[in-house]
């Protein structure tokens, strides 16, 4: 009898964050001459307009922030994004670094809608599913308050 | 002004869901613009066309499209592409060639024809665009920005989905009889409110929709205007801005905002800069305005241009629209035209619409939804990776 394989969690896209569940981050990169942060990552040019960097190392940023705003999706994006049939709404957060001075976005965990969340929220990123097939599990970063 | 140029004439397609080709818009707009203007399409010097990417090849290089349509002649064409901005980068190219003395008349046209819903990205898999991740790891929407900025608001300032319909009701009123708006009809409260909710707080008739449409302007230099003793309304100011390192509000189609950690954000933030150009250019201040053209993509992003524009201090636009200073009779008029809540959004047409109906109000011809007096105006607008709008229009 044909057993249900265990499906492989992959991330889904590679790179953008660190694929530990106790201890995720997102991981951007600082430009090595004038140290400016960058998320997504940056590898062939620094954005700073007085700055020409060309070079860059990997910086995990923080793994805490505070909640700027949010919204959700109440029907199922287009593609590519891949919706669940039938779509469950869910939320979308964005998300204060304080360190990094930098909002990034970011889906909100399952089960927390947007009458949970409120501006100044303490956030935390965590690891979930995106989408699955057959063999996959698709893994994106979220964000869940800490205090849920 | 020295670098003022006329309108000479303007004209639109009307907006809807017209199911034809975007080309036969663009025509139609640009033939009412020359009528307008009096002149013949032979005796444009310059077609600058506002590019739409979701008709294939023909929406990529629409000044030749559109010079092609009309019948070339041999004039020079530029298209320009801006997303929302497109309009404004248009206006633009055609202004600079008239003041640089290269032409005296130039032909400015955009349409568009949309799919239904929302908008999506360009086909393809395509890992490393930021328009294309953003639907695929986020489900970001163009309405999921929307609904950030709109409860920012809530939360920041107080403002109350109440407020937000109210907006809707407002533009509703100013544009239900204006022919060339898609939407003519006078919506109640409850309509806006029991809506379907599509990104929290928004709800349907509180996100433009996606439309059919085109609108062309003629602008010449201002002796050529004076030749054809048209006491014209004349553009004084047009801004293309960018955003200046390190922007730090979300913008579509981006994931974060630039990080403020080692560069200090500018005095002045992006969407505070895009009018600001244009007033500058114009020798006006915010206190000149009678009326403004700003983009409602949201019900609730329209109360964040009357700050971005300067018609008031950040935090007071719900005092604004409550104490019907937005309204035609009000003290400064916001989206008489009905904005895209009556019109839906036609990209690359927007821009140049928007300077369409300041052109009719100017003059004194924009009929029932007229602003009594009005003898300058802005519009404004943006455009996703980083495109700014703006046009000041003086009698």
């Amino acid at each position: 009898m044909a057993q249900a394989a265990q499906k492989t969690r992959v991330p889904a896209i590679e790179g953008w964050f660190r694929m530990d569940a106790a201890a995720p981050c997102l991981i951007g990169s600082r430009c090595l001459s004038c140290g400016s942060l960058f998320f997504p990552k940056e590898a062939a040019f620094c954005r700073n307009p007085d700055c020409s960097g060309s070079e860059f190392e990997p910086v995990e940023l923080s793994r805490r922030g505070k909640l700027w705003s949010f919204t959700d999706n109440r029907y199922p994006p287009p593609a590519p994004y891949v919706a669940p049939d039938p779509f469950e709404p869910y939320a979308i957060a964005a998300v204060e670094l304080a360190a990094e001075r930098m909002v990034v976005l970011g889906q909100v965990v399952r089960g927390v809608g947007t009458e949970r969340l409120r501006a100044g929220m303490e956030m935390e990123l965590v690891l979930d599913t995106l989408y699955s097939d057959d063999a996959h599990e698709y893994v994106i970063w979220k964000w869940k308050p800490v205090a849920a | 002004m020295a670098n003022d140029v006329a309108i000479l004439g303007v004209g639109m397609h009307p907006w809807g869901k017209w199911g034809r080709n975007f080309v036969e818009y663009g025509v139609a707009a640009a033939r009412a613009a020359l009528r307008d203007a009096g002149i013949e399409w032979r005796d444009v010097q310059f077609v600058a066309g506002a590019d739409t990417i979701r008709n294939g090849y023909p929406g990529f290089i629409a000044g030749a499209t559109f010079a092609q349509a009309l019948g070339f002649t041999g004039a020079p064409v530029a298209s320009s592409y801006g997303a929302c901005a497109s309009g404004a980068q248009a206006i633009d190219v055609a202004r600079a060639r008239i003041l640089a003395g290269l032409c005296d008349v130039a032909l400015v046209v955009g349409a568009d024809a949309a799919p239904k819903g929302f908008f999506a990205p360009t086909g393809g898999d395509r890992p490393d665009d930021p328009d294309w991740l953003r639907f695929r790891l986020l489900g970001a929407t163009n309405p999921i920005y929307f609904g950030l900025y709109a409860r920012r608001r809530m939360e920041a300032y107080g403002a109350t989905e109440l407020d937000f319909a109210n907006v809707k009701l407002k533009n509703s009123r100013h544009g239900y009889t204006n022919p060339n708006a898609r939407y003519k009809k006078l919506f109640t409260l409850e309509e806006v409110l029991e809506s379907a909710l599509v990104s929290d707080p928004l709800r349907l008739l509180m996100i433009c929709a996606t439309s059919d449409g085109g609108a062309a302007l003629v602008l010449s230099s201002m002796d050529y205007a004076r030749r054809h003793s048209r006491n014209a309304v004349r553009i004084a100011g047009v801004s293309t801005v960018t955003p200046r390192y390190p922007n730090t509000l979300i913008e579509m189609p981006n994931f974060a905002t630039d990080s403020a950690a080692v560069v200090s954000p500018p005095d002045v933030g992006f969407r505070d800069s895009i009018a600001r150009a244009a007033y500058e250019q114009a020798g006006v201040g915010p206190e000149d305005v009678d009326l403004a053209e700003v983009y409602d993509l949201s019900s609730a992003l329209e109360l964040d241009w009357y700050e971005n524009i300067g018609l008031c201090k950040p935090g007071e636009a719900e005092r604004l629209l409550r104490d019907g200073d937005t309204t035609i009779g009000g003290r400064v008029p916001v989206n008489p035209s009905g904005g895209l809540a009556c019109f839906g959004e036609a990209v690359p047409a927007q821009a140049i619409a928007q300077v369409c109906e300041l052109t009719w109000q100017l003059r004194g011809e924009a009929g029932e939804r007229q602003v009594a007096g009005a003898k300058l105006g802005v519009t404004a607008n943006q455009g996703l990776f980083g495109h700014g709008s703006s046009v000041v229009v003086k009698r």
